[in-house]
């Protein structure tokens, strides 16, 4: 057996179950270290595919920054808040599972009968070509700094604004500040914050 | 390059991406959801580096580049919101912000 | 004549424009300015009347001084300003024509308008809008000069709808009364009937003949352009708008309400000027009527003559001293119409100015009577006073024997001239009519006179009358005169008048030696007639027993007389009661129901459908991603199945 078959059989089975398991995890962190393993595996199929350095990226960026904010966040809210088990919209489970389904069945339908609408491409081998010479990273800053430049400058200006943004979000609105106490206690409340709040 | 054919990616990305909607609609803490959404977008990424490799470019991947960066700005927003939510309401529950309707 | 050529005109009236510019520079200064100028505006309103008719003058000068003669070498001055509108080679010009029949309309506008002008600063003294009264005095001016100056049938309009516009406002110049303001509006309806039939004959003959000059017109219709059929539903038309605005049959029963306006407004607007406005856009395009295969002039004789026997009966029986004058006026434009009917153009003219002379004469006369008596109209009510306000009761004299027409006052000549006219062209029936009304006119205008004038003297209790003052006399003094003399410009010999016209109007068959003189002598005889019954009915002791044996013997025709014999009462059931029960069943079922139901309705619908799809905001962002996923599906399930297929 190949081992890359191997590899990707792993890769597989980790992604799909850790995603399953963060369905039924009741506790958010759970659910984050369930999105870090199948980022994991997603990293592994991103090698197998030849995309060297957005599997480096994936691993750094998303399975390290991003995941670490989000556990971040859990932690400052309160990890001991857990979900009820009932669902008080009526029909939105029945749709949520019931049109999953379909849309599952349909997005696979289409990925094994649909490749052959890839048109265009040079094929696999083209990739293997690129990523010998000049190589992978090599490669891709060429396209991101020539045909993809504009975007790029985009994308600086996408943070800057997101930066400002947050800064105005999270700053402190006069006396009331996010790290007092969370847990419980709601009389504790500013009358002042009380009115701002319609029932 | 893997003899694994890419329809058997493609296969994972959907059921993955289908997996983050269910996730999306089913779970009611806010973080959760902001996850779930975060895993559809890594399906999204895995058929876009698939996609890639079938075509024989970078493309695919320079898309993939830059989901991330959005991902990034996105997450830091989404979370600066929900705290600013958390604390007017002292919850993260979406469902208890329904004060926009009829 | 001289027919127009499509270029702009040429332009060689010096002062056509100088002539209406001046009253409208007029108007425009008192509406701006009128309450702040005070007693300066009468003075102001009348010199420019004043200025208009010295341009007149010298326009009539420039007249003269062009080589005279008949048919081919008419004297006409044009004067263009600009081209109004031009369409493919339809043009319209902007210009104005002065030629004979103009310059003579323009003399009595301008020379009675400027005299009531004078007359009204006396009578309108006392009134609080001195300013505003002038200023639509001046306009209507203005607009009656662009009526009967325009050389196409557009530029008269622009002064047809100026002068109807400024009646409107001046019947309705009290119009805190509400009896005024109804008599204005009534005016102004009735007049939008005719106007509306002007208006389509306008636009037929724009088609049919291509052009809208006078002219121009006329030479289509002489030459057979525009003939038979086209011709008499053109013709019937113009004339249409003719007996809306001349107060003929059916439509002159605005012009007894329009005396609800000031006295002068009634002597000038509507009985000296706007009302002949009819008669003299008749005579400008009488070929046309000449060309009408459908005898469309002997229509117009015989609507005239009708007109004129019968508001000279409901005149006959009227006490309102001003409805008298008012009905008078209505008949004796039935004379004119009756005048242009039997083909006599330039007499029908002659009659006008010599009508516009004693009519508003009577009329200023009357409202100096009203002035004296407190503003008392009922004839019932005054008696003998020529002797108690000579100035007035002499000139009125002057106007009734004109009107009557008795030699050698202006009336005779032109009634005598109207009547040979009708016998000369055959018309014996309507010569009948013609002296029937002569014989009704000289009974109840002696009767007015009589009751008014002669006598014991008889005043409304707590009146001090007295004279017209001294700008009312001014005015009283000349009309006087000309009712007198003004028969000299038509005297038998000379003719001067007819001859001075001809080239515009040709020459009106008249009757010759022997019959003329036997013509003459009837009609005197019928007037005199007239007059004695009135004097033995009215003056004579004893008069009172006969008055009442004949109102009782002709019992139903007298009450007829008296409620102007139901006219006014048929259009009501006729034409009023039909339109108001429309317009009920427009506002009660058509609007309240159908069209609000509809409005509502709609609203309705909205609400309600709203109610059940409000539902769908329920606030939970979970279930609008639910509905994104719901479209995901579907989309993609198509796209699906469409590529599949």
């Amino acid at each position: 057996m190949n081992i890359e078959v191997v590899v990707f059989g792993v890769s597989f089975v980790v992604a799909l179950g850790s995603s399953i398991a963060m369905l039924f995890a009741k506790n958010a962190v759970h659910v984050a270290l369930f999105l870090v393993a199948a980022q994991v595996a997603l990293a592994l199929t991103f090698l197998l595919q030849g995309a060297y350095f957005i599997a480096a990226v994936q691993i750094i960026v998303y399975a390290g920054a991003i995941m670490v904010l989000f556990l971040f966040v859990v932690m400052l809210l309160g990890v001991d808040r857990r979900e009820a088990l009932i669902e008080p919209l009526s029909g939105q489970r029945t749709i949520a599972v019931g049109l999953g389904a379909l849309l599952a069945a349909e997005i696979v339908y289409v990925a094994v009968k649909g490749t052959e609408f890839v048109i265009g491409g040079r094929g696999e081998d083209a990739l293997v070509t690129i990523n010998e010479d000049p190589g992978n990273v090599k490669a891709l800053a060429r396209a991101l700094f020539s045909d993809y430049l504009l975007p790029f400058e985009a994308t600086s200006v996408l943070l800057v604004v997101a930066i400002v943004g947050v800064m105005v979000l999270a700053r402190r609105m006069g006396h009331e500040g996010f790290l007092r106490e969370t847990t419980e206690d709601e009389g504790s409340e500013g009358a002042e914050t009380d009115a701002e709040v319609p029932a | 390059m893997t003899s694994v054919s890419p329809e058997y990616f493609l296969a994972l990305a959907g059921l993955m991406f289908t997996i983050g909607v269910v996730g999306a609609l089913t779970r009611r803490n806010a973080i959760v959801i902001f996850m779930f959404i975060e895993l559809m977008l890594n399906a999204v990424n895995l058929a876009f580096v698939t996609f890639s490799r079938m075509h024989g470019t970078v493309d695919g991947q320079v898309v993939v580049f830059f989901v991330l960066v959005v991902a990034a700005a996105e997450v830091v927003v989404g979370l600066a919101i929900i705290i600013s939510i958390f604390r007017r309401r002292r919850s993260a529950n979406v469902d208890d912000v329904n004060l926009l309707k009829w | 004549m001289t027919f127009a050529a499509s270029t702009l005109p040429t332009d060689e009236a010096t002062f056509a424009q100088l002539i209406f510019g001046a009253p409208l520079l007029g108007a425009v200064l008192l509406l701006f300015f009128g309450k702040r100028l005070g007693k300066l505006s009468g003075i102001i309103g009348s010199a420019t009347v004043g200025i208009a008719f010295v341009f007149g003058v010298l326009s009539f000068m420039d007249l003269t001084s062009i080589a005279t003669g008949h048919g081919e070498n008419a004297r006409v001055l044009t004067k263009s300003w600009f081209t109004w509108i031009e369409v493919g080679d339809f043009n319209v010009h902007m210009s104005l024509v002065i030629d004979q029949l103009s310059i003579v309309m323009v003399f009595v506008i301008t020379g009675v308008g400027f005299l009531i002008h004078v007359y009204s600063i006396g009578y309108m003294s006392s009134e609080e809008n001195y300013g505003r009264f002038f200023a639509y005095l001046n306009l209507f001016i203005a607009a009656m000069l662009l009526l009967v100056l325009g050389d196409n049938l557009l530029v008269m309009f622009i002064g047809w709808e100026g002068v109807g516009l400024c009646s409107y406002l001046l019947i309705g110049f009290w119009f805190e009364d509400r009896a005024n303001a109804t008599a204005a509006k009534k005016a102004f309806v009735v007049n939008r009937i005719g106007d509306f039939s002007f208006l389509l004959g306008i636009f037929l003959l724009a088609v049919s003949a291509g052009t809208l000059t006078f002219a121009g017109i006329n030479e289509s219709a002489v030459s057979g352009a525009i003939g038979g059929s086209m011709a008499t539903v053109g013709a019937l038309l113009l004339f249409g708008g003719a007996a809306g605005k001349s107060a003929q049959i059916p439509l002159y029963v605005w012009l007894p309400d329009a005396m609800a306006g000031p006295t002068p407004v009634s002597a000038l607007i509507h009985a000296a000027t706007m009302v002949t406005a009819g008669v003299y856009m008749v005579a400008r395009t009488f070929p046309l009527f000449e060309a009408a295969s459908f005898d469309v002039l002997l229509l117009v004789a015989w609507v005239g003559g009708a007109t004129a026997v019968i508001t000279a009966i409901v005149a006959a029986a009227e006490y309102d001293i001003k409805k008298i004058l008012a009905y008078s006026t209505i008949s004796q434009l039935g004379y004119m119409f009756l005048a242009l009917g039997v083909g006599a153009y330039s007499i029908a003219i002659f009659h006008l100015v010599t009508h516009a002379f004693f009519k508003a004469l009577m009329f200023l006369g009357s409202g100096s009577v009203m002035h004296a008596l407190d503003g008392e109209t009922d004839v019932r009510r005054m008696g003998g006073l020529r002797k108690v306000m000579p100035i007035t009761g002499w000139t009125f004299m002057m106007g009734w024997l004109a009107i009557c027409g008795i030699v050698p006052f202006s009336g005779f000549f032109s009634k005598d001239a109207i009547l040979a006219g009708a016998w000369a062209d055959g018309q014996y029936v309507l010569w009948g009519l013609g002296v029937a009304t002569a014989a009704l006119t000289a009974f109840y205008m002696s009767r007015l006179y009589l009751r008014v004038f002669e006598g014991g003297v008889v005043m409304p209790e707590g009146t001090h009358a007295h004279d017209a003052p001294p700008t009312m006399a001014a005015a009283l003094i000349p009309l006087g005169i000309l009712s007198l003399a003004a028969g000299a410009l038509n005297f038998p010999g000379g003719l001067t008048f007819e001859h001075f016209l001809e080239p515009v109007l040709g020459e009106p068959e008249v009757a010759h030696g022997l019959t003329a003189w036997l013509l003459g002598g009837a009609a005197t005889v019928v007037a005199v007639g007239g007059i004695a019954v009135a004097w033995a009915l009215y003056l004579r002791a004893g008069g009172l027993q006969v008055r009442d044996r004949t109102e009782r013997m002709l019992g139903p025709a007298v009450r007829a007389a008296r409620n102007k014999l139901y006219v006014d009462r048929t259009y009501e059931t006729l034409i009023l009661q039909p339109g108001r029960d429309l317009a009920v069943f427009c506002t009660e079922v058509v609007d309240r129901k159908i069209i609000d139901g509809a409005v509502n309705g709609t609203g309705k619908l909205v609400a309600g459908s709203s109610e059940l799809l409000r539902r769908l905001q329920t606030g939970y962002v979970r279930n609008y991603a639910a509905a994104f996923l719901v479209g995901v599906v579907v989309v993609f399930s198509i796209l699906i199945v469409r590529v599949a297929a």
